[in-house]
């Protein structure tokens, strides 16, 4: 390892040549480096404590599902004004969190945005598990999730098929696409690097177990050619699912009449606030990581600086939003729409609506100095304000726009149980498992993409 | 075959045999379904008593030596065979034949109608019961009986769930233990025999108010044999100030009957004629009809004044209310009187005041001098009611729109004064025998003539027939279960005295006996059953009334017999369409027991039954009227005359009362205390639980009350500014929040919960809650602020804090619920005192509001206007849709255009035959008349297996109500001059929001327009009640539903699916009865015909509020109300284009007087009780 880049060169101009990889790797020292995180013996006693404090949280969610399952809906706080809280609060969050994976991955894979090497495989783990934990959300919100097979349309012997004019239906096909989507372009991604670990594990059991996932890779130019057409298509495909997704997510929202949800804004709305989110996780995540494990060779301060400048610019587009919001309900001389604004200002809950101005609106704005651009702990302290903010925005849509609507006499209140709680720490503790053991048995970057960054490769090249 | 021969094994393990004998006697002694496993059980013997309370019964125990595992189980096969001995009918006994024919009219599956009468304070409802294979499951008001007219209370509504309670008492208890009736009549001949002596002068009878001939013909008999006994009355919240005030202006006891039809101007005064009272469902009628502006009918409608002391429904329902302190009262009504020139030895002192506002109320009402109505409410000093009569006998009211009839009561009399008898004879030890016939005395009487513990030791035997193990049940040396209404037969008279036998519907499902039954045991013949008891009376005594009516049927007798030939016009009520004036003949409908019934009555009461052997011997004309008399639900022409012996003019006078009292009975005036303190304080019965006597009734528990919207609890209710003064009600930073009703106390983040401040109350030496007092110290007093309540007083509800009710009710086993207001209340101010001390203790207690906003924002929900504004513009449309043109009223729920919507309109020409249009079911709901009275609600609830859910459940916003009665206060702040009630089913829009968005077509629209809800086929996702702008969609978020106890499985009805957890439910213009009718017209090849569906919450309004029926027939009477120019639709401009249909609310205050505290805070334009 050499001595480190001066950045401050490249923010005057000097050096134009982007630098996703410290200098001085070589194919070799790559390839040692990434899958030694996988493959070495010995594993770290955080990494440990890391996977039993995750996996007791996620038990906790295990628990509380089992006692949703048996008792009912009613061990949450939703009642009868407010229908959806932390049940689709969360999981438009985690759906959120989701989409910054398959952004870097397919959107800046497409941009030919080479920067977005280092990180995608890492961002593309985090979108399959925050899927996987947002999918449970819909399943168990419902009053009897033993049916919610319903939802899908399958032969059945009612005759009856699901009904297509619901916004919770285009979810289904939504959500379901953008999973299986996303699985298998992540897959596809780890079958070189599958293939890497097998040919380098030293146990029996590692060499069978990644020899079956590699699919018998051979590295050879058919295999490469293959690879290549089909991982452009998943990312072609991927693409638009990035946009539809959480397009489609706020349209449970905005196909609604509830003042607050009844907004043509919500589809682009939601798919930048998505991507605000999920730069803000992925920066919560990778900062410490990449202390952790040392990658900072791989995953470079450029890295974290690219991320924050996705994130202040979505987040400038997210705060449009809520300006926009004001905006409307001001211009448009309704009621209702006046009255839900107030209400967000000035209601019961005005203090989570200002605090998540402060934390999507407020706190990102010192991404624009250059000091806490480039220090990491800012840029955390920064992301977790807005993975909060994130949280707030959903938050003060749902329930927040639920608990008054059209009829005073009908308007309530809403107050989490400690249920809601559980459960949704649970969820992010079923999150952190999942990524503790993605870290400890799969590549965390990708090898050979990582590998084509070295500067071997950029000479050849240019030589070719 | 002796069944020694049959069971050896039965004897080998006994230590004594069972005597047959024995047993026989035992069953000849009970009556109906008798479960018992074994003959022992049957016998009643110790080995079984031991069995039951041994571990392992004694056979187990012997279980090596004498019996092996296959004898036992023959032996549990023989008893389970001998069970079945008991029969399998809920027939009543009279008429019980085994089913070797096929009983005439029971039908499995099909509903049979039954009309009797619910007895209650003083009056009774009239009733229509629905009942399926012997489980009478709903009750509807009998359309015939002209104290219902189809109508029923809540009360009434709710005694459905009273009946299959299973906290009611179901074993007769001695000191602690289960006995049997002939032990207590053992104990009870024995007590009589050391009565003979002294011709029963230590025996008393403590009763509630009677007006059941038959009781009171067993009272008399009871008096003839024991000249020395005593009968006393004494009912907690009844009429008694009522009769006093009648007795005071007239000299003698008699009854007003009032007819609001006739009246163009009602002065109520503290009275809630419209809620409370036996005749507030004809009132209410009544009122109602002539309430309604119609399209092209410009007759002015009847204006109502309220001059009160707490807020009523009746008060805000009136066009101009007066808030007073109740010490300022009897000054207001005696100026009034004195105004309207009324004389009156209550007059006394009152003079001419120069009270402008009181003047002008004076002067509308002596401008309408003979269309005028002064009624006094039942919490109203006894000298009030005397002013009332004064100034309806001044104002030529009387034989127009009052009449005053002989008392409906069996035994009127002054009930304070029988209470203050009975305790000082008891301190006197002179009472030896007391026997309580129904009523909770010990909990409801007051603090100072308590009959407490100490007291009730004094008495030698006490027996108490109450239909629950209460308060006073503990303290007798007796308890008797008593049956439910709907278990016995008895007799019971409407508020005007027609008469009702009532008839059971049901075995009594625990043993209890009736009245009648009890009472018996102190006459000749003490073993007869009610059923012999009412019809011997019938057959002799009441003989002549009986048959009279039954001659005189088709007579035309009036109901109100004060509007007989008096009124000739008056009572043509502009009724809304014809099907209505058809139906009710205008709203007096003639009493022709001859005539046809429209309603599917079933003459079963006496069905095959023998007539028991009696002194009469039944005649034809006899079982005719009597048949007659249990199908129509009355006796017709039973009504009570004018008193007086005189035509429809005999009233009292101002004359007679003059020569009659010359001085107010010591109750007229509250005796003014050492004052300890500068507040006064207001007793009130309960909108929900009465005077407790309903408290384990979950379902009037849960309903919400009128005004405040609470639930499960009661609270002192003061004035915003009183509420400032004491430093409570205020935001959580300190700040008090601008706005009044906003101001509900402190919101809670959960849902419908307050968090109210509580107060303890100073009051006539007592402290409350005390710390010292064991039974004071848990209560809370919470507070609840309530625009329109007069300043510095406190309005307590009576009926809560219950020691020993169920588990509904609370007792000191399970905790309480409320607190217990008669602990406050004397004898000398029964319903308002002066001198209450009142301090913020700085605690706070949950409560549980099921409405916490009660404004409008200054949004279009309810149209509202004063009569002059209707008749300038009838669509009552705001300024701002005014302006363009042209008005469209009626053309809210108009086709879309194209373009306008997303998806096609729904074609329902799909699904109708060629040439013949299907039903498109509509509902009119009319603002105007709803008097907010809930009664709805709780049919909806029972007709629809509503479940109950708890006070935890309705604090987080759960409560299951499909149809709920919201409340909006209009005016101002300090002193609203009114509350628009308005009841919200669900709407069923054409474009409905929840239909679009559920995902697995649970909610689906139907060929006829309504939103169905399939719940087999519901996930539970709650987007539909999320996306429904009504919210008026109700979620299982838990099993709610009661699946386990079994007397409430019989309760439910059966035409409608018991939902489970994880279900959305909702109002469906109740289907079922829909599909009902639609197949009965289908068996008869036609179409239903308007107004033979008649919808739960419809079929039960007092004032008709609610109508339903086909929107495509344009002469129903639901099309009629939707093209007139003041409907409107609930949040028309969202494009759901409902189906339930609004009429705006028209009322017609004096304009040129305010209201009791600030004036009238809306104009005309701004009629939405917005600033």
């Amino acid at each position: 390892m050499s001595e480190r880049y001066d950045y401050e060169q490249e923010d005057v101009g000097i050096h134009t040549t982007p630098v996703v990889i410290e200098p001085g790797h070589t194919f070799g020292t790559v390839t040692d480096k990434i899958s030694s995180i996988v493959l070495r013996k010995r594993t770290p006693v955080a990494w440990w404590i890391g996977l039993a404090l995750s996996f007791m949280l996620a038990n906790m969610m295990f628990g509380t599902v089992v006692y949703l399952v048996l008792t009912g809906i009613g061990i949450w706080g939703n009642n009868q004004p407010v229908g959806w809280a932390f049940d689709i609060i969360n999981f438009v969050w985690w759906i959120g969190i989701g989409h910054a994976g398959t952004l870097i991955s397919a959107i800046l894979l497409l941009l030919r945005q080479t920067w977005r090497t280092s990180i995608n495989r890492f961002a593309e783990a985090m979108t399959l598990f925050a899927v996987a934990c947002a999918g449970l959300f819909p399943l168990l919100h419902t009053g009897r999730p033993w049916l919610a097979y319903w939802l899908f349309p399958y032969p059945n012997t009612m005759g009856i098929q699901p009904q297509f004019r619901s916004p919770l239906m285009w979810d289904v096909f939504a959500v379901s696409t953008y999973a299986t989507v996303s699985a298998l372009f992540w897959y596809t991604g780890l079958i070189p690097d599958l293939a890497t670990l097998r040919d380098r594990a030293r146990s029996r059991f590692g060499q069978i177990v990644y020899g079956m996932a590699s699919l018998g890779w051979r590295g050879s130019a058919r295999h490469w050619a293959r690879y290549e057409v089909v991982y452009l298509l998943l990312a072609g495909i991927s693409t638009p699912l990035v946009l539809s997704v959480h397009t489609i997510v706020s349209f449970d929202f905005a196909i609604g009449i509830i003042p607050g949800w009844h907004t043509p804004i919500f589809p682009p709305y939601f798919v930048a606030g998505a991507i605000y989110a999920g730069f803000a996780m992925v920066l919560t995540l990778v900062i410490p990581l990449r202390k952790f494990y040392g990658l900072e060779d791989f995953i470079t301060e450029r890295h974290l600086r690219n991320s924050a400048k996705v994130m202040l610019a979505t987040g400038l587009l997210v705060a449009y939003g809520y300006m926009c919001e004001a905006f409307v309900a001001w211009y448009s001389a309704n009621t209702y729409e006046q009255f839900m604004m107030m209400n967000r200002f000035v209601g019961p809950y005005a203090f989570f609506y200002w605090l998540l101005i402060f934390c999507n609106v407020v706190a990102p704005q010192v991404i624009w100095i250059r000091r806490v651009r480039h220090s990491n702990i800012w840029l955390f302290v920064v992301a977790m304000f807005v993975n909060l903010g994130m949280w707030l925005e959903r938050f003060i849509i749902i329930p927040v726009s639920l608990h008054r609507d059209f009829l005073p006499s009908s308007w309530g209140m809403y107050r989490p149980t400690i249920f809601d709680f559980t459960m949704f720490f649970g969820t992010i503790g079923f999150f952190f498992f999942l990524m503790f053991l993605f870290l400890r048995f799969l590549p965390v970057i990708s090898i050979f993409e990582m590998r084509t960054m070295v500067p071997e490769a950029q000479i050849k090249e240019e030589e070719a | 075959m002796h069944i020694k021969d049959t069971f050896p094994e039965l004897y080998q393990i006994r230590k004594r045999p069972v005597s047959i004998e024995g047993v026989r006697a035992k069953l000849q002694e009970k009556r109906g379904r008798e479960y018992w496993q074994s003959l022992e059980e049957l016998a009643g013997s110790e080995e079984f008593e031991e069995l039951l309370h041994r571990e392992f019964p004694q056979h187990a125990a012997e279980w090596d030596d004498s019996t092996d595992r296959r004898t036992f189980l023959k032996l549990m096969g023989a008893s389970l065979a001998l069970a079945g001995l008991a029969g399998c009918s809920y027939q009543p006994p009279e008429s019980i034949v085994p089913y070797v024919r096929q009983p005439e009219d029971l039908v499995p599956g099909k509903a049979l109608y039954f009309a009797t009468a619910m007895p209650f304070t003083g009056g009774c409802a009239p009733l229509l019961v629905r009942s399926y294979m012997g489980r009478p499951i709903k009750v509807e008001g009998n359309d015939l009986h002209p104290a219902s007219l189809g109508a029923a209370d809540v009360f009434a509504q709710a005694s459905i769930l009273g009946l299959y309670d299973p906290d009611r008492s179901q074993n007769l208890i001695n000191r602690g233990e289960v006995r049997t009736y002939s032990g207590f009549l053992g104990e009870l001949l024995t007590a009589l025999e050391g009565q003979r002596g002294k011709q029963g002068a230590g025996l008393r009878f403590l009763s509630e108010t009677v007006t059941s001939p038959t009781v009171g013909a067993l009272m008399r008999d009871i008096k003839r044999r024991w000249p020395g006994s005593q009968w006393y009355q004494w009912e907690p919240a009844g009429g008694n100030n009522g009769s006093l005030g009648v007795r005071q202006a007239a000299g003698g006891f008699a009854t007003p009957v009032y007819n609001f039809a006739a009246a163009d101007r009602v002065l109520s005064l503290d009275s809630n004629f419209l809620e409370c009272g036996p005749g507030a469902l004809r009132y209410a009628r009544d009122l109602a009809s002539r309430r309604r502006a119609n399209d092209g009918d410009t007759r002015e409608i009847c204006r109502l004044y309220a001059v009160e002391t707490t807020p009523t429904n009746t008060g805000f329902f009136a066009d101009n209310r007066v808030a007073l302190k109740p010490s300022q009262f009897a000054a207001y009504v005696r100026g009034l009187a004195a105004a309207v020139g009324a004389s009156s030895p209550a007059l006394a002192g009152g003079t001419a005041t120069s009270d402008e506002q009181l003047n002008k109320i004076a002067a509308d009402l002596k401008a309408h001098a003979g269309a005028c109505l002064v009624i006094a409410g039942d919490e109203a000093a006894p000298e009030i009611h005397a002013l009332a009569h004064a100034m309806n006998t001044a104002l030529g009211s009387v034989g127009k729109t009052v009449t005053y009839v002989e008392p409906i009561e069996e035994n009127p009399t002054d009930q304070l004064n029988d209470l203050r008898t009975l305790v000082g004879e008891i301190d006197a030890g002179a009472v030896d025998i007391l026997v309580i016939i129904g009523g909770n005395p010990v909990y409801t009487t007051p603090a100072d003539l308590k009959l407490d513990e100490a007291r009730m030791k004094k008495v030698r035997l006490a027996a108490h027939l109450s239909p629950y193990d209460d308060e006073t049940s503990e303290l007798c040396h007796w308890h008797i279960p008593q049956t439910h209404f709907l278990e016995e037969w008895g007799d019971t008279r409407a508020f005007d005295g027609t008469v009702t036998i009532q008839q059971p519907l049901i075995t009594p499902l625990y043993n209890g006996k009736s009245a009648c039954e009890l009472l018996a045991a102190f006459t000749d013949n003490p073993d007869r059953r009610g059923y012999d008891i009412v019809r011997q009376y019938w057959l002799t005594e009441g003989r002549a009334a009986l048959l009279g009516g039954a001659a005189a049927a088709g007579a035309s007798g009036l109901a109100i017999p004060g509007a007989s030939g008096t009124t000739p016009s008056a009572t043509a009520a502009p009724s809304s369409t014809p099907a209505q004036a058809g139906a009710n003949g205008g709203g007096n409908p003639p009493l022709g027991g001859g005539a046809a019934a429209p309603t599917s009555n079933t003459a079963t009461g006496s069905n095959g039954a023998a007539p028991s052997t009696g002194a009469a011997t039944p005649d034809a004309a006899f079982e005719r009227a009597w048949r007659r008399a249990l199908n129509d639900g009355f006796v017709a022409n039973s009504a009570k005359r004018p008193a007086g012996g005189g035509g429809a003019g005999a009233a009292p006078n101002a004359g007679a009362a003059q020569g009659a009292t010359t001085t107010p009975p010591a109750t007229a005036q509250p005796a003014a205390p050492a004052a300890a303190g500068a507040y006064e304080i207001v007793f009130r019965t309960d909108p929900s639980v009465h005077d407790g006597r309903f408290s384990n009734n979950g379902w009037l528990q849960e309903l919400p009350k009128p005004l405040t919207k609470l639930t499960w609890d009661n609270v002192a209710i003061i004035s915003p500014v009183t509420a400032e003064k004491l430093g409570v009600g205020m935001a959580p930073d300190g700040a008090v929040e601008a706005g009044g009703p906003r101001r509900v106390n402190r919101l809670n983040y959960k849902g419908g919960e307050v968090e109210a401040e509580t107060l303890r109350l100073t009051y006539r030496g007592r402290v409350f809650p005390d710390k010292n007092n064991k039974m004071h110290e848990e209560m809370v007093v919470p507070v609840f602020i309530l625009p329109g309540q007069p300043d510095d007083v406190v309005t307590v509800q009576l009926g809560y804090g219950r020691w020993r009710s169920g588990r509904v009710g609370g007792n000191l086993r399970e905790g309480r619920r409320g607190f217990n207001a008669y602990d406050l209340r004397t004898s000398d101010a029964m319903w308002s005192g002066t001198g209450l001390g009142v301090e913020a203790t700085g605690d706070s207690y949950n409560l549980a509001c099921t409405q916490i906003h009660f404004r409008m924002e200054g949004r279009e929900i309810v149209r509202a206007g004063t009569f002059a504004e209707w008749k300038r513009d009838p669509t009552l449309a705001p300024e701002r849709e005014r302006k363009k043109e042209p008005p469209q009223p009626a053309g809210e729920n108009r086709e879309p255009e194209g373009g306008e919507t997303m998806y096609p309109p729904y074609d329902y020409s799909e699904h109708e035959e060629v040439g013949r249009r299907g039903y498109k079911w509509g509902m009119a709901i009319d603002v105007a008349t709803c008097v907010g009275c809930n009664a709805c609600v709780v049919a909806c609830q029972a007709e629809n297996n509503i479940p109950v859910v708890g006070k935890e459940q309705v604090s987080r916003s759960r409560e299951m109500h499909w149809l709920r009665v919201d409340a909006y206060f209009r005016g101002a702040t300090e002193g609203p001059d009114g509350v628009y009630f308005m009841p919200v089913p669900c709407q069923q829009c054409e474009n409905a929001p929840c239909e679009a968005v559920c995902p697995v077509h649970a909610t689906v629209h139907s060929a006829e327009g309504l939103n169905d809800m399939v719940y087999n086929r519901c996930v539970g996702t709650r987007y539909c009640s999320n996306n429904c702008p009504y919210k008026v969609r109700r979620f299982n978020f838990l099993l709610f539903q009661d699946w386990d106890t079994p007397s409430l499985k019989m309760m439910r009805n059966p035409e409608v699916s018991v939902r489970s957890r994880g279900v959305m439910e909702k109002c469906t213009y109740c289907v079922q009865r829909i599909e009902y009718a639609k197949m009965e017209a289908e068996k008869e090849s036609r179409k239903v015909r308007d107004g033979e569906i008649k919808t739960a919450c419809q079929a039960t309004c007092p004032t008709e509020a609610i109508i339903f029926g086909d929107l495509n027939d344009p002469n129903s009477r639901v099309a009629k109300l939707h093209a007139q120019k003041r409907r409107y639709d609930l949040l028309a401009d969202l494009n759901t284009r409902p189906r339930t249909a609004y009429l705006g609310s028209v009322r017609n205050p004096n304009e040129d007087i305010g209201t009791g505290g600030a004036g009238r805070g809306e104009s005309g334009n701004n009629a939405h009780g917005e600033a």
